[in-house]
């Protein structure tokens, strides 16, 4: 039993450790950009991310053929969208900084790492052609020449 | 612009600037997930270890009490001495 355990753990910790340093950089780099802050100064997105591999640690064992990637990805997004409340600022240095945090974490999951709309929808509790019109939106913004009103007018064709 | 150029203008935009990985990553996540690992598995050693305590009460007092054997009736009195 005991010696069991002991090969179940180095196994766990040698699968894990590769597991991490093939997804740390763009998972720590999609967590910067949800969290609107500069490259270097990220201390929010490191957290969030430790947070998230720990989870997918504590639970290697279960995941039965489960995506680890999609695992800690899904955990990593939902703690973002939880923890709204007590959200600073956006920092200006950071690419997303003019775009909510909804935005951002739509834009970040459809485009930066091209999860399909019903998924990022069902993982937000959104349905599809909500999480569309968002990141069109987003978008929008994001493209926006910096110095103009953030504010989108509503285009109305208007026939003579 | 079209939809797909505009989406990949935003993804270039995303991926423009790197984010370097601090080394103390790794042991804090390795440190969290062992602590967390242990705590679920001491909640469920501590699950299995009530469901038996629960199941080794029940079994004593089910033979103590034999709770399947008809009790004697109290309406009727014994019928003695004929």
């Amino acid at each position: 039993m005991g010696r069991r355990r002991v090969v179940q753990d180095a196994r766990r910790d040698r699968e894990f450790e590769a597991f991490v340093a093939g997804a740390a950089v763009r998972l720590l780099h999609a967590a910067t950009l949800l969290t609107a802050e500069p490259p270097d100064r990220n201390p929010r997105a490191r957290r969030l991310l430790t947070l998230s591999l720990a989870h997918t640690y504590a639970c290697w064992d279960g995941l039965r053929g489960e995506d680890p990637y999609d695992r800690t990805r899904g955990h990593l997004a939902a703690r973002f969208a939880r923890s709204t409340w007590r959200r600073p600022h956006p920092h200006p240095d950071s690419p997303l900084a003019r775009l909510s945090p909804q935005e951002r974490l739509i834009l970040v999951l459809r485009l930066y790492e091209g999860v399909a709309e019903e998924q990022a929808g069902a993982l937000l509790g959104l349905p599809a052609e909500r999480v569309r019109t968002i990141c069109d939106r987003a978008t929008a913004h994001l493209l926006q020449p910096r110095g103009t009103p953030s504010a989108v007018p509503v285009a109305k064709a208007v026939s003579p | 612009m079209n939809r797909a150029q505009r989406e990949a203008a935003a993804r270039q935009i995303m991926e423009r600037t790197p984010t370097p990985v601090p080394p103390d990553l790794y042991p804090e996540v390795l440190r969290r997930g062992g602590r967390m690992l242990r705590r679920r598995k001491a909640a469920a050693r501590l699950m299995w270890l009530l469901l038996f305590a629960a199941t080794a009460a029940f079994v004593v007092w089910a033979l103590m009490a034999r709770p399947w054997v008809e009790p004697p009736s109290e309406t009727t009195p014994p019928l003695t001495g004929w």
